[in-house]
Parts: C-alpha cells; sequence; structure tokens
C-alpha cells in the first residue's frame, strides 16, 4: 500500500500537468497510468494550441491558458516543440466572412480581443500558398501548435523532477471509500489518498462510474494525416468556416492533417479505427485549400480517441457525490491547449478546494440538471 | 451551462459508407503471386465470383515476375524451368474468369472484407466476403555497417530490375549473404551471361551440420536439394568467387560505396566493390494482417512473426484469410498450394461446399504440401540469422527513414520504453515514408535483445493505414465519388 496525498489516473496531458503542480506545491502525488505517458490522445494529437473559434464558455480560461505556452520552458524546461506561428480560419464567401465578423464583435463583447478578421489582401500575404478563391479569414497571431507527445512527456519528466511518482503500465481497476479516504486498487498494487483525479480521457466515464458517476457522454475518434516531407510552404495552422479541416505543416516538412472526421473508437481494445471514407473527406478538404496538396504522398493515418459530452465542454470539478474525487476530462477535441492552465486549476481544487480560474462552465452538476429540467 | 444545446451532437455513421465499384464478390484476393493465382483459379472453380487485386501490371507475384512478358520475348529459358512453371498458373488464371484489377494498389484493408485500392489515379473500394492476403514475403532487413550507402542494395532489389527490365549488375557487384535467394540470383545473372564480383556466403550451418538432423526431410525434397547442387556447379563453371563461413559483412565508403569488408574467423579482408547486394533470406509480409489487427505470433526457427491461421488459412478475423509466405515463408510450390486450400476454406465457409467436400478435395493438397513442406526444415536450419542481423550494434542504422540507430533505440530502452511503439514515439523511428517496413524486425529484435525477452511479448509497430504511400488526391477521390452519388 502507498501512501499519497492525491492519486492522478491517466498519464495523459492533463494528469500529468495536474501531477506537476500538486508536486510544485510541494504534494506527494502517484500517476497511474495503464500504459505509458502520452500513449492516447495528449501524444498523437494535431497540437493546435489553438484560442480562435473557442466555445465562448472556454475562451476565458484559454486565453489565461496562453501565457503558459508562451512560456512553456520555464515551466517544463523544454520548448516543446512550441511555436507561436498563428491560426487562420479561412472565409470561402462572403457570407462565410459575415459570420466571422460577427463571431469577433461577440468575442470583442465579452472582452477579448484576439480574434481578428482580416481580408484577402492579408490572408495572401500570410498564407500565399492558399488556393485564390478565398476571400478572407480570422486569425489569433499567437497562437501556435507544439508537440504534442514532446509536450506530454515534457510535463511527466518536470512532474518527476518536482517529485512525483508516475507508475506507467499500472491500470486502475477498482477503487473504494475507506475511513475517509480514497483506495485505488491497480492491476500490480494498491494506492491511498484522500484526493484522486480523474484524468482518464477516454475512459473517463468508466472511471467515474466507480464511484457513482454517470456522466452522458460518447468517445470521439478523430483522425490525422501526415504527409512525406515537403519543402515549406505554410507557416500558420489552417482553419476553414466551412469545411472540417485542421492544416499544418511541421518544422520538418511533413505536413499534419485533422479537423475531426471521425474514425471508430474501440475502448476495450484501446485503440482508434481509420475510417478511411471519412479519411477521404479530411484529404479532400486539404486539397480544396491548398491544391497542390493533391500530389502530396500520406504516409500515414492514425486516429486518437477521447471523451465528448453533450455539450463539448469538458467536465473540470468536483465529483457531485464522491468527496475529495476531482474530474477533469471530457475536453471534446481541443483539450490539448487547454492542458497546462487546468492543471493548475484541478491543483486549486485539491489544495485549496475552490479555485479563481473561471471553470464554473464545467461545473459536473450541469448534466444533473439539464435532466432534471 | 444552462440549456445549451449542442449543436448536432451526431456522428458521422461509421463504415458502410463508400460505394462499392459493384456487389460484394465473394472472395477477394490480394497478391498476385502463386498463393493468390491458385486460389482465385480454385474459387473460380467452385463457383466464386473473385476478383484479384495486384500492383504489378501481369500476374506472377514475385518469383514468377512478368512471366508472360519473359516468355513473349524469349527470356523465360535463361530464367530456369521453375519459372516457366509459373507461365502455366498465369494463364490458368487469365482463363478462370477471375475479375483482375491488375496494376492495382490496396492500401487498406478492413475487418469486415472492405479492400481500399489505387490505380495511381483514384482509390476504389472493392468488397469481399471474404478477403485472401497472399501479399507474399519481404526481405528480412540487412542492417550491417554502411547498408544505407548508395551503391548498396538488397538482392530482392536487383532481381527485380532484372526480372522486369533485363538489367544486369555490372562485374563490380558483389553478392553477400545467405539464403536461397543469393545463389539463385547469381546463378541467373550467370545464365543471363553477366557476372558478378563474388558471393559472400553468410550462412552459419553446413549442409552435413546442423541440418543433417533433418535429412529424412531432405531426401523427400530431394528435388530442391538437386536445385541448390545446381547452382553452386553453374557458378563454379563460370569461376563466380565464392567465400564461404563469412561471420560479418560491412559496405564502406566516403558518400557512396567504394568497398566490401569481411570476416571470416578474426580475418578481416576487403576488395573494392562498385555494388553490394545484400539477402539475409525472406520474412512473411505481415503488413496487411498487422493492420487488420489479426493475432501474429513468433516463429522461433524463422525468427519472424506470422499470423496465426489455421490449416485453411483462416485468421481469427472471420473474413480474413491468409496464404503463401505472407503466411510463413514455404517457397512458391507450397504458396500454391495453401492458396488452393484458402479457397477451399472459403467455399466452405460461405457455405458453398459442404465441410466433408472442402476435406476431400484438400487431402491431395495436403499430400503435395508435405512433401514440399519437409525440405523447409532443412533451409531454415542453413540459413537461420545470425543474432547480430536481429540486434545489430549500437552504431549500425536501425531506421533510415529517420536516420535512427539501434543504439538510439537500447537509450530509449533504457529510459523506460518497452515496446516498439513506445520507442517509436521517443526516437521517431519508423515515422518516415516507409513507415516501419523496413525497421520493423529490426526494433523488436533491439529491444526484446536489450529486454531479455522473446520478440513476442515486445511486439511490432501498429500499422496504420495506408499500407502503401498514397497521394492525398488518389485518397480524396473517394470522397468525390461519393459526393457525386
Ligand atoms: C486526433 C486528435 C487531434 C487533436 N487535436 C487537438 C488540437 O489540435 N488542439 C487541442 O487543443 N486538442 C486537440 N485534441 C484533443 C486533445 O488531444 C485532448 O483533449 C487531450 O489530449 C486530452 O488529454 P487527457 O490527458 O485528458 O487524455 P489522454 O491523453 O487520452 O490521457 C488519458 C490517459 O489515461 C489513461 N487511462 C485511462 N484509463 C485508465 C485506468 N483505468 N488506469 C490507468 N490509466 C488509465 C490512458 O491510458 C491515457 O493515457 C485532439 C485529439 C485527437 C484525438
Ligand atoms: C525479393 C524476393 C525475391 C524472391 N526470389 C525468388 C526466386 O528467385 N526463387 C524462388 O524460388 N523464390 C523466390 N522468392 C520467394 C518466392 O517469392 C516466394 O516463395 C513465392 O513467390 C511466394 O508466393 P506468394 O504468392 O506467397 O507471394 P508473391 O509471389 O510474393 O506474390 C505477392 C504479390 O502480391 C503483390 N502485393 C503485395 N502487396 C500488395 C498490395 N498491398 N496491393 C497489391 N498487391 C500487392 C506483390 O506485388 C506480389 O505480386 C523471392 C522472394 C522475395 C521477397
Amino acid at each position: 500500500m502507498r501512501e499519497a496525498d492525491a492519486i492522478v489516473v491517466g498519464g495523459g496531458l492533463h494528469g500529468c500537468s495536474a501531477a506537476l503542480q500538486l508536486a510544485l506545491r510541494g504534494r506527494r502525488v502517484i500517476v497511474l497510468e495503464r500504459r505509458h505517458v502520452g500513449r492516447h490522445a495528449s501524444g498523437i494529437n494535431a497540437g493546435g494550441v489553438r484560442r480562435l473559434g473557442r466555445d465562448l464558455a472556454e475562451v476565458p480560461l484559454s486565453v489565461q491558458g496562453m501565457p503558459y505556452w508562451h512560456r512553456i520552458r520555464e515551466l517544463v524546461g523544454d520548448d516543446c516543440g512550441f511555436t507561436a506561428c498563428g491560426h487562420v480560419k479561412v472565409a470561402e464567401s462572403a457570407q462565410e466572412l459575415e459570420t466571422l465578423e460577427k463571431r469577433a464583435r461577440t468575442v470583442r463583447g465579452l472582452g477579448f480581443d484576439h480574434e481578428e478578421v482580416i481580408d484577402a489582401a492579408e490572408v495572401r500575404r500570410l498564407v500565399p500558398a492558399l488556393a485564390p478563391h478565398c476571400v478572407g479569414a480570422m486569425v489569433v497571431r499567437d497562437d501556435g501548435a507544439a508537440d504534442p507527445f514532446r509536450t506530454t512527456l515534457a510535463f511527466g519528466t518536470r512532474a518527476r523532477e518536482a517529485g512525483a511518482a508516475i507508475e506507467e503500465g499500472e491500470a486502475v481497476v477498482g477503487i473504494e471509500r475507506q475511513a475517509g479516504s480514497w483506495l485505488v486498487i491497480g492491476t500490480r498494487g494498491r494506492y491511498r489518498a484522500p484526493v484522486v483525479v480523474n484524468a482518464a480521457g477516454a475512459w473517463a466515464g468508466r472511471l467515474a462510474a466507480l464511484v457513482g458517476d454517470v456522466f452522458p457522454m460518447r468517445t470521439r475518434a478523430s483522425m490525422m494525416i501526415v504527409t512525406e516531407r515537403m519543402p515549406p510552404f505554410v507557416l500558420p495552422v489552417i482553419g476553414a468556416v466551412g469545411r472540417a479541416l485542421s492544416f499544418k505543416q511541421s518544422p520538418s516538412g511533413t505536413v499534419i492533417i485533422g479537423g475531426g472526421q471521425q474514425g471508430r473508437a474501440d475502448l476495450d481494445q484501446e485503440q482508434g479505427w481509420v475510417d478511411v471514407t471519412n479519411l477521404a473527406k479530411s484529404a479532400g478538404a486539404a486539397a480544396a485549400l491548398f491544391p497542390r496538396m493533391r500530389r502530396a504522398r500520406i504516409v500515414r493515418s492514425w486516429c486518437g480517441i477521447e471523451a465528448e459530452m453533450p455539450d463539448r465542454l469538458p467536465v473540470i470539478d468536483f465529483s457531485p457525490g464522491a468527496p475529495g474525487f476531482i474530474h477533469v476530462f471530457g475536453f471534446s477535441g481541443h483539450g490539448f491547449q487547454l492542458g497546462p492552465i487546468c492543471g493548475v486549476a484541478v491543483a486549486d481544487l485539491a489544495t485549496r478546494g475552490t479555485t479563481d480560474l473561471p471553470i464554473a462552465s464545467f461545473a459536473a452538476r450541469r448534466f444533473a440538471v439539464a435532466e432534471a429540467a | 451551462m444552462h440549456g445549451r444545446r449542442a449543436p448536432g451532437h451526431a456522428h458521422p455513421p461509421a463504415g458502410r459508407s463508400a460505394r462499392a465499384v459493384s456487389t460484394p464478390f465473394d472472395f477477394v484476393v490480394i497478391g498476385g503471386g502463386p498463393a493468390g493465382l491458385a486460389a482465385a483459379v480454385q474459387a473460380r472453380q467452385l463457383g466464386l465470383t473473385v476478383t484479384l487485386i495486384d500492383e504489378q501490371p501481369e500476374p506472377g507475384g514475385q518469383i514468377y515476375r512478368a512471366v508472360e512478358r519473359a516468355e513473349a520475348e524469349g527470356r523465360a529459358a535463361a530464367l530456369g524451368e521453375e519459372y516457366r512453371h509459373g507461365l502455366a498458373l498465369a494463364r490458368a488464371f487469365r482463363d478462370c474468369g477471375a475479375t483482375y484489377l491488375a496494376s492495382h494498389q490496396a492500401w487498406q484493408v478492413e475487418r469486415d472484407g472492405r479492400v481500399f485500392a489505387t490505380d495511381g489515379t483514384a482509390s476504389r473500394l472493392i468488397e469481399g466476403h471474404r478477403v485472401l492476403v497472399a501479399v507474399g514475403a519481404i526481405e528480412r532487413p540487412v542492417p550491417i555497417p554502411g547498408w544505407t550507402l548508395p551503391g548498396v542494395m538488397t538482392v530482392g532489389a536487383a532481381q527485380i530490375l532484372h526480372k522486369s527490365i533485363g538489367l544486369l549488375p555490372d562485374a563490380g557487384v558483389w553478392i553477400a549473404g545467405s539464403g536461397p535467394l543469393t545463389l539463385h540470383f547469381a546463378a541467373e545473372i550467370v545464365a543471363a551471361g553477366g557476372r558478378v564480383a563474388g558471393i559472400l556466403d553468410t550462412a552459419r550451418a553446413s549442409i552435413p551440420g546442423t541440418a543433417l538432423a533433418h535429412l529424412g526431410g531432405v531426401l523427400r525434397g530431394w528435388r530442391y536439394l538437386a536445385k541448390g547442387l545446381g547452382y553452386l556447379a553453374q557458378l563454379r563453371m563460370a569461376d563466380i568467387r565464392r567465400v564461404t563461413g563469412v561471420e560479418a559483412v560491412e559496405a564502406a565508403g566516403d558518400s557512396r560505396l567504394e568497398r566490401v569488408r569481411w570476416r571470416v574467423g578474426s580475418q578481416w579482408n576487403e576488395a573494392p566493390a562498385s555494388g553490394l547486394l545484400l539477402h539475409e533470406g525472406v520474412i512473411p509480409n505481415t503488413q496487411v494482417t498487422l493492420a487488420l489487427g489479426c493475432a501474429h505470433d513468433w516463429d522461433p526457427v524463422q525468427q519472424c512473426f506470422r499470423p496465426r491461421a489455421d490449416a485453411f488459412g483462416a485468421t481469427d478475423v472471420e473474413a480474413i484469410i491468409v496464404a503463401g509466405d505472407c503466411g510463413g515463408i514455404g517457397g512458391a510450390r507450397v504458396a500454391e498450394c495453401r492458396g488452393r486450400l484458402a479457397a477451399l476454406g472459403a467455399a466452405a465457409a460461405l457455405g458453398r461446399i459442404t465441410p466433408e467436400d472442402r476435406d476431400r478435395r484438400a487431402e491431395p493438397v495436403r499430400r503435395e504440401l508435405e512433401g514440399h513442406d519437409a525440405i523447409r526444415g532443412f533451409l531454415d536450419a542453413l540459413y537461420s540469422p545470425a543474432p547480430e542481423l536481429l540486434a545489430p550494434s549500437d552504431d549500425v542504422v536501425a531506421c533510415r527513414c529517420e536516420g535512427v540507430t539501434a543504439g538510439r533505440i537500447r537509450e530509449a530502452v533504457s529510459l523506460g520504453c518497452l515496446g516498439p511503439n513506445q520507442v517509436k514515439s521517443f526516437t521517431r523511428c519508423g515515422m518516415g515514408p516507409c513507415q516501419g517496413r523496413m525497421c520493423g524486425p529490426t526494433v523488436t529484435g533491439v529491444i526484446a535483445a536489450a529486454l531479455g525477452v522473446l520478440p513476442q511479448e515486445v511486439g511490432t509497430f501498429r500499422i496504420r493505414p495506408p499500407l502503401k504511400p498514397l497521394r492525398l488526391g488518389e485518397l480524396a477521390a473517394l470522397a468525390d465519388e461519393e459526393r457525386a452519388a
């Protein structure tokens, strides 16, 4: 039996980030990860570090999270491959441009000025390789991208250096309440702590169920494509109003294409299966905006899985029923950028029982409330 | 979060959304080598509808590559009697009534029997009730010092150049390695009027040594042995230098190959070389079955992974069958037998023949198979790869796409990486254009040796689509087709 102040289940970015912040506050923390750090969504996502276009409920937290990325080396001792290359969401018609302008006004109305609408000439200047029919775009100039596996690993490594223990190859199979504390049962060992953090990604619903919390959620299986190396031709990360697309060229020259087209998830096998007919839509979207891409060779595609909530917003909150049990999951396709700041929020909850960070929209009870209504 | 409604919280329907070229076929065969061709012919005889997909422009596979063209151009005789056996097979296939998608590469196979293939311009979907994976063997990677220098290639690649366009190596080229193909290819070159500088034979056992135990098999498989001895005689007659007992080979040169070095006992030797052709036997091409998630087992004799399959080639995935070298190395005649068995198994599984009928028809094929299989134990013992090939020393490049050395892999293991996929994330090894097709066996071998466990416990790279590099436009065409529908 090992004792700790907190046990974190899941060694993705959110688990490692929470562990790091807890360790920095001098807490004894153990991370239990079934496979290895960065094995799932956190290690294989598109690496987009984006405020642009976020759900309005997420904007405040996302904005407060951005400085962590701009100073990521100070936090974890590695630059995580982060570059503030900018994000551009293109409009292909006057109507789409109007949508962007409306959105920018709304966001300004809430007191945020990171989103900026630009005209065709400026788009052309920022992204010369873009198909000429694009009429404008929204940009966030200091959004960026990072290397997801390297980032997750850096958070894990830094957490260890700060004193956290990370047990890889340890799956949590049971959780019991015992004498005012939690007994966490793994396949290899037993652990006891007053606080448990559920950062189990796609499997967070199963973990929650162990303490009686049932959430309406499903599993996303987002797919990605990577091409062979190409000469540099695009700097920012590109999205589009009218297409499911995220498109970026990595520093090594490979082009990484995502955007949320769905494959098939298999929670039991712990893997996603690529659905190539859906994948073809991503390929089509990329080729429509960058005609030169038609001839680019795809070397690999893959599929990552994670939890999605009905409103596509995460749960960052104490369990409504299980004391000291903290949920941080359900990032619904866009939790990478929130990784560093959420660690702070979780550590606040774990150590102070509350946080000043804007997480009210992510309450666990919102689903129960909606059901009762 | 009050009253927030998700905008259309619906996922696109998974699965069968793309249109098939036509209605599903009973039997879709991937690979037009002896296994695939024999299977297609047999399946047609049993009344199944069949499509055969093969990336080559003509039927024949690896061993009977371009056999029809070679015959038409009068080159087939020089390539040997065995090669011409393929002609009959190719003709039977042409006449059997199977749909033939030549020059089509299958780049994704799904567990439900859907196959996606491209002709280099656009992709299409072919659906099968049963899919036979008959994609043959690949050459075992030969990671020796200097193997990535220009001027070094595999014997198989040189053979493809010879069989398909008649290209002969120049007289400064060395062949190094073991396995039937090295001798076969050297003899092939000599028969075609060419020469090589010499052969460095790395076979570890001599015929009267370890292999003696398999003599019973050898006698039954005497035809094969005669073939091996025949090659040797041919090479002696042509006065081709052959060095036996070679324990290590290195390629050397500044920006390209200039010299080859080899060791016999403790003695190092060196010779100038304009080319070096490496070969250490073949291993099953498991890309397709790994991508499908079929169960695989480590074969300790052939030192490779192979898909788990029953006597009719059925895997643990219902729609997927394997035959030929991709299910375990057996050679061309064995592949042919296994192809026939696979077709019988499929016909029975689809209810077209009874299990009794299947077994009755399988009986003579099985007997023939035993005759061919007998030699295998002998060849396996003779040509088992040296341990340092499975786990080369630290400075040797394992992954040529990303330039990752065996030492880097060991370092990742010492940092706690326990499997190939974790090593891949750590080192980028296997992330390049070849997607681990070349380095996969080496990575598994290095990790297994470093941890002191069997490769079975280490496992393999996860294989993700596409099976071969595919242009974005070829993929996008699938969606275009659907939109037009
Ligand atoms: C293809 C793809 C592209 C994406 N692109 C972006 C992007 O560009 N920008 C962005 O912001 N977000 C993106 N995301 C979303 C982002 O990756 C996720 O929101 C984020 O990584 C979630 O991190 P996590 O730590 O919660 O989950 P994960 O990284 O999945 O970690 C959960 C961990 O918990 C472990 N675990 C589960 N159950 C147990 C158990 N019982 N015992 C022990 N361990 C357990 C798992 O093994 C896993 O390692 C993308 C996601 C995908 C799949
Ligand atoms: C390089 C090499 C050279 C060889 N030379 C000889 C020799 O000279 N003599 C000898 O006795 N044996 C030789 N062998 C062994 C011999 O090829 C096999 O024993 C025999 O050909 C096995 O038959 P098969 O039907 O299983 O596979 P193969 O004959 O290899 O046929 C497989 C076919 O599938 C095709 N294919 C593979 N993947 C795909 C895909 N994704 N989509 C579409 N098509 C695909 C291949 O192009 C090939 O046409 C060689 C093997 C190799 C690897």
